[in-house]
């Protein structure tokens, strides 16, 4: 789950870290109001979950409060790679005397987060990376004992040749880990981090990315999440617990397991077809998420077809059937469907499924161009 | 013969009375898996089906049935808890079936189980079985037969998809391994294969993989570098567009890291035979074998 600067700076704030003064507004009027309150020079910035919102037009500096409620003026309702600017944040404008990079990613590799400092911070740090790749330290953190005084001085002096940038930097480091531990993060970073002209550290900008793994016993973070932000069919699928992602095609696919579910959309595309969206219904058993993912496929005009593909583990395929005949029935369908299952209780779901009226093959090719020559209308496949 | 579990696997099942662990838990016992032991806390002394003694902790279970491998059914805020408390009780193979276990506490239990010189499978997987041997897991054992060929995937039930397509074709297999989707897991492909390699049972190897992260593209080195016997892949999500999460937390791709293209280039490039669909993997197999 993506939270915005504004909440991820909250984080930070709390936990005693340097963020310059700042408030979020949702009308231009309110950002007036933030910017006569802080009373010097502000930076209006759009809250969106997408990268490259300064070149996209999504960041400016307003001298006076009347400038900032222009500013917001302009940037509220905007669009942003194709999401709507509903939020921004005024917070004070900083002098700059040098920029630094700071981030925790939660890394793979070493299956450890991962502190990656760099002195040449404000720009994409990837390109950073690639170009001049000793500008990073990198230093993998053990979470059984936490980061050590001696790591964060480490980090704070590859960033900071003088003595007290570079403890002021340590502290800075111990409360971003603490924040990315707390908040249950795989990513979380602050750039810039800014030293001013007087000698001052301050964080800029912060970002944080929460393992939706986590929320269940975080819910204060969980309550963070801000749905105006994403799509709203995606929104349904979560509350149902579902994960699906709207495509542009028209086969609607249904299917068990995130590995099989991709599987199944690139034989889709195979045969000739464009699937119209990736489903996943997860691992468990339960009538009423298919119920839910039918809801949600058929709401999509573009589908011409849908395609079930189940293969039974600890998904019980009767219950995939008796969810297709509850769904089916309470909304009858007005696109031909096809279904495919196999595996744990197959012979119950089969007896189901004929009982009903539904016929059902337990071969995914089969089934896969069945599909697309229905969503085609024979052209494909 | 198979890797990781055979004939003298002893299994306790931690979250045996649970609704997927007491289901799952008959499967087993059915397939011939000899489960010696359950854990569920406050049901200690009872019994699961009449046959298989319930303890309340894993320390209590190892201790009176000897088991050596463990399979974890539990909810995942108790999931690091469950598989920390099996590495500490002795067990030397730990396989974590709980899907949603929180990335950073497996930071934490990954150091924990190989700092204990255990092995760790999972979690968010379908565990693994030999066919006629033994089944630790999820797999529906009815879509497995024995026979030559080792198979490694990091999905579930696209596992069961192509090792169901093997079987229909008479291919059958030495051990099938689902490593899971997970960004921390305890077992990886290289880890499998090398597995693979050394078991003398195995005579070819299916590995499926995903988009995200660089563990197929590491994996397909590792073939290059250290294997002799024929390996055939799968990259699912070719039609995944760039930057979205699709289910895996393994299953994200963004800028040119982890693309499908890139996987099955790797491949490619490592001698590795590449299935275009899953059914691919029958004809490809079977050329191998001759």
């Amino acid at each position: 789950m993506n939270i915005h600067e504004y909440q991820a700076k909250e984080i930070l704030r709390g936990l005693g870290a340097p963020i310059p003064p700042g408030e979020v507004a949702t009308t231009s009027a309110e950002a007036e109001a933030i910017a006569s309150r802080i009373g010097k020079p502000v930076v209006v910035k759009a809250q969106v979950h997408v990268g490259g919102r300064g070149k996209a037009g999504g960041v400016k500096l307003a001298k006076t409060p009347a400038e900032a409620r222009e500013r917001a003026d302009a940037i509220l309702g905007m669009q942003i790679k194709g999401l709507t600017v509903e939020k921004v944040l005024v917070t004070e404008a900083a002098d700059i005397a040098s920029e630094a990079y700071v981030g925790i990613i939660l890394d793979r590799a070493s299956k450890k987060p991962v502190f990656m400092v760099s002195p040449a911070g404000g720009i994409d740090i990837e390109e950073v990376a690639a170009t001049t790749p000793e500008k990073i330290l990198k230093l993998p953190i053990d979470t059984r004992y936490g980061l050590q005084p001696y790591q964060a001085m480490r980090l704070g002096f590859f960033l900071y040749d003088d003595l007290a940038k570079a403890r002021a930097a340590s502290k800075i480091m111990q409360q971003l880990y603490t924040a990315f531990m707390q908040s249950g993060c795989s990513l979380a970073e602050i750039n810039p981090l800014v030293v001013t002209p007087a000698g001052e550290l301050i964080a800029v900008d912060g970002k944080m990315v929460i393992d939706d793994n986590e929320l269940d016993r975080r819910p204060a973070v969980a309550a963070m999440r801000d749905e105006s932000a994403e799509e709203p069919s995606e929104v349904l699928a979560r509350n149902a617990s579902l994960t699906f992602i709207k495509l542009d095609g028209n086969v609607g696919c249904v299917v068990n397991g995130a590995g099989l579910a991709m599987a199944t959309m690139d034989l889709v595309k195979y045969y000739g077809g464009d699937p119209a969206n990736f489903l996943d219904i997860g691992g468990s058993s339960n009538p009423e998420k298919v119920v839910s993912a039918l809801q949600i496929i058929t709401a999509d005009p573009n589908v011409k077809a849908i395609l079930f593909n189940i293969f039974g583990g600890i998904t019980r395929t009767d219950d995939v059937a008796n969810g297709i005949v509850t769904a089916t029935k309470k909304n009858p369908l007005k696109v031909p469907i096809v279904i495919r299952l196999t595996g744990t209780n197959e012979e119950i779901a089969m007896k189901i499924l004929t009982e009903n009226g539904f016929s059902a093959s337990s071969d995914m090719d089969e089934a896969v161009k069945k599909a697309v020559a229905l969503a085609t209308g024979g052209k494909a496949a | 013969m198979s890797i990781f579990i055979g004939k003298d696997t002893t299994l306790v099942v931690q979250g045996i009375t649970g609704r997927d662990g007491s289901f799952h838990s008959k499967q087993m016992i059915e397939y011939g898996t000899r489960v010696v032991a359950g854990v569920t806390p406050g049901k200690g002394g009872q019994t699961f089906e009449g046959t298989v003694p319930i303890f309340n902790t894993v320390a209590d279970a190892v201790a009176s049935s000897g088991a050596n491998t463990s399979v974890i059914y539990v909810p995942p805020m108790y999931a690091a808890d469950a598989i920390i408390e099996a590495a500490d009780a002795g067990i030397q193979f730990i396989v974590a079936i709980t899907e949603g276990v929180p990335v950073l506490d497996m930071t934490r239990v990954y150091a924990f189980v190989k700092d204990k010189g255990a092995r760790l499978l999972g979690p968010n997987c379908p565990g693994l079985i030999s066919p006629g041997e033994s089944k630790v897991g999820i797999i529906p054992g009815s879509i497995c037969a024995p026979g030559p060929v080792g198979v490694v995937s990091r999905s579930g039930t696209l596992t069961y998809e192509i090792v169901y397509q093997l079987t229909r074709a008479g291919i059958g297999q030495t051990t099938c391994v689902g490593i899971g989707g997970d960004p921390i897991n305890g077992t990886n492909f290289i880890d499998a294969l090398a597995a693979f390699e050394a078991d003398p049972a195995t005579r070819a190897v299916c590995m499926m993989g995903e988009i995200g992260g660089t563990d197929e593209q590491e994996a397909a080195q590792f073939v290059k570098d250290h294997m002799t016997k024929p390996v055939v892949g799968f990259i699912a999500g070719q039609t995944a567009p760039p930057g979205r999460r699709m289910g895996h937390a393994g299953a994200i791709i963004s800028g040119s890291a982890g693309t499908a293209a890139e996987k099955i280039q790797a491949f490619e490039d490592a001698g590795i035979g590449v299935a275009r669909r899953p059914i691919d993997f029958v004809d490809l197999i079977k050329a191998r074998l001759r």
